[in-house]
This record gives C-alpha cells, structure tokens and sequence, in this order.
C-alpha cells in the first residue's frame, strides 16, 4: 500500500506556488503623502469598475491603505474618478 | 495658528474666459478678505469629468492653496453653495507632509532641469 502511494505520477507535474512577497511600495519608496490630484497614480489602486483594490492584493500598509481610500474617495468627489464604471483600464 | 488649506472647484463649461476669471478673482478676494495668504494657484483648464455633475461633461477646474484660520472656511463654503457658475468644491486641509509634497511640486515645475525625474503630466 505504501510503495503504491509513491508511485502516484502526474501527468503534468505539480506545480509548486512561489509567492512573491508584496510590499508597501509607500513604505519603500518612502512616500509619505498621497495625492488625490493625480488620477492616473490612484488608478493603480482601483479596479476597472473602479472599486478600491484590497490591501491583500495591492500588499500596502494599512496605514497607507486608509489614505489611499480617503485620496481615492476625494478624487471621486471632484469627478477626477468615477464612482462606477466598467473597462476603467 | 493658522492652517494650510486647499481648495480645488470646478466651474460651468458654459463661461467663457472673462468670466473664469471673475470667478476666481472673486474667490481670492474673498481668501485676502479674510486675512488668508494665497500660498499657490494653479489653472487646469477644462477637463472631462469622470462623470456627469449638473448634466455637464466638461468643467474648469482651479485650486488655491492658502494659509488661513479654520473660522474662513464656513464663509468659504456658504459662498461656493451660493455660486451658480461652481458646480463642484473641495476644501482639504493640508498635514505636514501634504505641505512638503506641494512645496516639492511647485520647485519642480519651477525649474524641471534640476530634478529629471518622470514626472507626472497634470495639465491635459
């Protein structure tokens, strides 16, 4: 039974993930102000229906997370980003 | 202690250039009124909105940085609501590094020979 189990083959090998590790690019590139003048940085942080990304996949810090938030909700005030859309990118 | 502020509004496509500049004439007058120091102006011109406000698509937008007590603003803003030609304002106060970021800036668009670094193109 136990020699049968180590012969198990796969047809396609299994793939082993390597994650990356994500990293605040604010806390690295020591951004300390985030601007909500500038739409085109903040799209970065929106998905194409212009939802706010998660911290899980953007890796940002929380505390740059909450101002991401606060300059992308400003932007969208001044209508330099839309509230809903689809095909933002 | 006075506060830094920043103001951006967006004005009715429909005026023509005259009368832009009457409304922000009238807004800095109002600021100086008040004991505000203007710090910076910028003029972006006409953009698209990302979406319709007022069934426009289009508007003038202005941002004023300035130097003031917090008492200001409420006058600010009740002259904004009043204002046909505005059709959209935000008043934000500026922390420390917001200061330092838009006094980076503003040397930067002074003289862009010293600092080559990729800059982000704002004015459409």
């Amino acid at each position: 039974m136990a020699d049968n189990q180590s012969e198990i083959r796969y047809l396609t090998p299994p793939t082993v993930e390597i994650r990356k590790k994500k990293f605040c690019r604010f806390k690295k590139n020591r951004i300390k102000y985030i601007d909500y003048k500038d739409p085109e940085f903040l799209k970065k942080f929106v998905n194409e229906q212009g939802k706010i990304l998660p911290r899980r996949l953007t890796g940002t810090s929380l505390k740059y997370q909450r101002k991401i938030a606060g300059a992308i909700k400003r932007a969208r005030h001044l209508a330099l980003l839309p509230y809903v859309t689809d095909m933002l990118k | 202690m006075a506060n830094n502020y920043e103001t951006v509004f967006i004005t009715t496509p429909v005026l023509s250039e005259s009368q832009m500049k009457e409304t922000v004439d009238k807004f800095r007058s109002l600021l100086v009124q008040n004991n505000a120091t203007i710090v910076n102006e910028e003029n972006w011109g006409l953009r698209k909105l990302a979406y319709p406000i007022q069934k426009k698509t289009t508007g003038f937008y202005y941002l004023i940085e300035f130097q003031a007590e917090g008492d200001i603003l409420t006058k600010l803003e009740t002259e904004y609501k009043r204002d046909e030609r505005i059709i959209r304002f935000l008043i934000v106060r500026l922390d420390k590094y917001g200061v330092e970021y838009s006094i980076r800036k503003r040397k930067k668009r002074e003289n862009p020979e010293t600092t080559s670094k990729t800059e982000n193109t704002k004015e459409a």
